[in-house]
């Protein structure tokens, strides 16, 4: 009995409302009027000093989405979404896109608290210093790892980009996006859409047409990026909707590793995030993508939280490409996820590795999908589910064979670990083969924290909350060492956060 | 000195009674063994002992070193000395065996007002216990108990209790599945301790055990109940004639 009112209790406390990053930035900004149409959509173009032919693409991926159906095939349960009460571009205020912050002094101190808060190392000198970095949460084993440049993207637009000078030593182009449209106008014309095109779906249409910020990277022939890039995605302002946009492209031989981490104030009503992001491969180069998602996931009674519709899609163009996406998604509300890989060139290599909590009322369907094109293509797909609460957690994966995709093979594994009475665990996997010499493999397993799994740690004088983490890491374990190091940590720990109080 | 008094006790679920008002005392330094047939109550007691969720008192209680046990949790009651050497130790996928050593050795000792031990010096202590168990150091570096065979699960067992310093051990049938090298091993592991003043609750359906483990007093557990008391001479008396007739005569 005592047990029982003891996890009662510890619920109450701290249950899925101890969310870390839930304060709110006091800053002045500037947003567009609530809703959509072709005015809003100049408006965000105007304000971006884009040239016309990037209007011109947003305002036809409009029309484009006005035709398009909401997509109703997925386990996720959700009110019709408002998509004309939202404003679509907000900014703090003293940001001018004409004029991005050179340095640090450029920035709002106000916004510096923000990142501060957060744990995000935007101060170069002090980590180039090798200042403590004890209390930064995204920056542990720097000095071991060298640098992590990053993008900050705080609602609408990039505050500030660190590194880019020693990047552009070695060809590097790592900015804005909305920089990118700017002064590399070429290169986002040519790739832009390629990958995910403009009408692939609702959310990448819509993203198409009022996307505001994200980042851009370009490793050129040969050259391996000397640090981790990252982009650091905020949502402060009310009612707003995120909508990032993501191009990296690593030309052959290049090498890059890339880190996005995303966080959102705490409020009542569900903010909205649609994101597009592409990845380009050419011959024998590498691209491995790594998330840390931890957006408000909403309250204990499924209040609030981030509406989180994202298409991530990588494109293997040359032989011998490789793209590794590894995700960790302790947050949002709703998440409707599937980053997928086109193994179009030769010999290439797509990879997925996720671990998805889900706690109080959050609701997951997210997977990965793998097309296999070219000839001798492999991939591997590992996924961990962990469902607590009343919440529920669907892995949907989609693997396929071209006909001219001869010797391609599939390694996809699911596990699902289940917390408590009241959550589910579902796993939807789509298996296609349009030739005979195919090896496709698909394991899937699921299973519960058992008592009497936590009554043989606890024996040992572990106390119950650390006797979870213990079997949850261990569940978790094959995924967390895909992590760069640096993240690794962070990762597992946000992991315990997101499950504390979800013994019953 | 653990002291159990009129111990009513029920499986929480189903609220059916397993042991019906049992009484014991187990001296400091003290071996005790609780012998009885199947289905005796013989597990039930280990698992109350250690304070399983499973299980119910609905009357009596249990005091270790004059303080009642019976609101703690597992780990309070690991954290005061008490060890259960399980009889089907579990298995934990993913959950590296030196980890787990480390993490449950410091939760210990923090518990217990002292410093948390330093790597070399961890290290040192598992390789030593290990050496003496015939543990291999690469079998600690895989997941805990995790595709370990019936007897290495149980020098995993002992391995815990020799580092983790209890003072009240109850050892639930750890003799069984052993072969005789092992539960010579074993035996010599449970001794060692013995001699550094630590108490016993040796729980066994044979008394092939007490062969090697010479205890002080010996109990016969029936129904939920300890039925006859004596030393050693009882063990070889229910090895001889079974437990039928003690359990007839208490009965009768």
């Amino acid at each position: 009995m005592s047990a029982r009112a003891e996890t009662i209790r510890q619920v109450q406390e701290i249950g899925v409302d101890q969310y870390q990053y839930g304060f709110e930035t006091n800053i002045e900004s500037e947003k567009a009027p609530k809703g959509l149409d072709e005015n809003i959509i100049r408006y965000i173009s105007d304000r971006k000093q884009e040239p016309q032919w990037m209007l011109e693409w947003r305002l036809s991926a409009y029309n484009r989405w006005l035709k398009i159906k909401e997509p109703t095939w997925s386990r996720l349960q959700y009110p019709p979404i408002a998509f004309q009460d939202y404003h679509y571009y907000a900014t703090p205020k003293n940001i001018d896109q004409n004029m991005l912050p050179q340095s640090l002094e450029d920035v709002d101190p106000e916004l510096l608290v923000t990142y501060e808060k957060l744990g995000i190392p935007l101060r170069e000198q002090e980590i180039l210093a090798g200042v403590p970095e004890k209390d930064r949460v995204f920056s542990e084993n720097l000095s071991r790892s060298g640098h992590v440049a990053v993008d900050a993207v705080f609602d609408s637009v990039s505050v500030i980009t660190t590194f880019k000078k020693e990047l552009a030593q070695v060809g590097i182009i790592f900015c804005s996006i909305s920089e990118a449209i700017r002064e590399h106008s070429d290169l986002v014309r040519e790739y832009m859409g390629s990958v995910v095109p403009v009408a692939d779906n609702f959310y990448s249409a819509l993203n198409s047409s009022v996307f505001t910020d994200g980042s851009f990277v370009y490793v050129p022939k040969g050259v391996r990026c000397p640090m981790e890039l990252s982009t650091y995605f905020r949502i402060n302002e009310r009612n707003t909707g995120q909508f990032e946009r993501t191009l990296i492209i690593a030309d052959e031989g290049a090498y890059v590793s890339y880190l996005e981490g995303c966080t959102a104030p705490q409020r009542d009503e569900n903010q909205l995030h649609a994101a597009v992001v592409e990845l380009i491969v050419f011959k024998n180069a590498e691209i491995k993508y790594s998330t840390v998602q931890n957006w408000y996931p909403g309250d204990k009674e499924g209040r609030g939280g981030i509406y989180n519709f994202v298409t991530k899609r990588g494109d293997c163009r040359g032989s011998h490409s490789k793209i590794s996406w590894t995700q960790v998604e302790t947050g949002s509300a709703l998440t409707w996820k599937y980053p997928s890989c086109l193994l179009k060139g030769d010999h290439s290599r797509g990879e997925f590795y996720s671990i998805a909590v889900s706690n109080g009322y959050q609701q997951i369907d997210s997977g990965s999908k793998m097309i296999h094109l070219g000839k001798n293509t492999s991939s591997r797909i590992i996924s961990k589910g962990i469902s607590a609460g009343f919440s529920s957690n669907t892995y949907r994966g989609k693997v396929s064979a071209h006909r001219q995709a001869k010797n391609a093979r599939n390694f996809t594994q699911c596990d699902s670990l289940l917390i408590g009475h009241d959550c589910s665990a579902h796993t939807i996997p789509y298996i296609e083969a349009k030739n005979a010499q195919v090896q496709f493999e698909h394991e899937a397993t699921t299973s519960k924290i058992s008592d009497e799994q936590l009554f043989y740690i606890m024996q040992r004088g572990i106390l119950e909350e650390e006797a979870m983490a213990l079997l949850v890491n261990g569940f978790v374990h094959e995924v967390i060492q895909k992590l760069p190091m640096e993240f690794a940590v962070e990762a597992q720990k946000l992991i315990s956060i997101s499950l504390e109080g979800s013994i019953g | 000195m653990l002291e159990i008094n009129n111990l009513h006790v029920q499986v929480a679920e189903t609220g059916i009674e397993i042991l019906h008002g049992l009484d014991l005392v187990v001296k400091n330094a003290e071996t005790a063994a609780i012998m009885g047939p199947n289905g005796s109550g013989k597990s039930t007691l280990s698992y109350i002992l250690a304070g399983h969720k499973g299980y119910k008192v609905t009357q009596g209680d249990i005091f270790y070193n004059g303080q009642s046990i019976l609101g703690m949790n597992p780990a309070e009651r690991s954290a005061l000395g008490i060890f259960l050497g399980f009889q089907y130790p579990i298995e934990i996928p993913g959950l590296i065996t030196m980890e787990f050593l480390k993490v449950a050795i410091n939760a210990l000792r923090k518990a217990r007002g002292q410093t948390e031990l330093k790597v070399p010096e961890f290290i040192n202590r598992v390789k030593e216990i290990a050496k003496r168990l015939s543990i291999s150091m690469p079998m600690l570096k895989r997941p805990l108990n995790v595709g370990f065979s019936g007897g290495e699960k149980k020098k995993i067992e002992i391995l815990q209790m020799s580092l983790l310093d209890p003072t009240f051990c109850v050892m639930d049938e750890t003799d069984s599945g052993l072969d005789i090298d092992a539960l010579k091993i074993v035996a010599d592991g449970m001794n060692r301790l013995r001699s550094s003043q630590c108490s016993f609750l040796i729980i066994t359906h044979y008394q092939r055990l007490l062969d090697y483990i010479n205890p002080d007093t010996v109990h016969v557990l029936s129904k939920g109940k300890i039925v006859r008391s004596g030393d050693r001479d009882l063990a070889v008396y229910v090895e001889k004639n079974g437990y039928a007739n003690i359990i007839g005569v208490s009965c009768g």
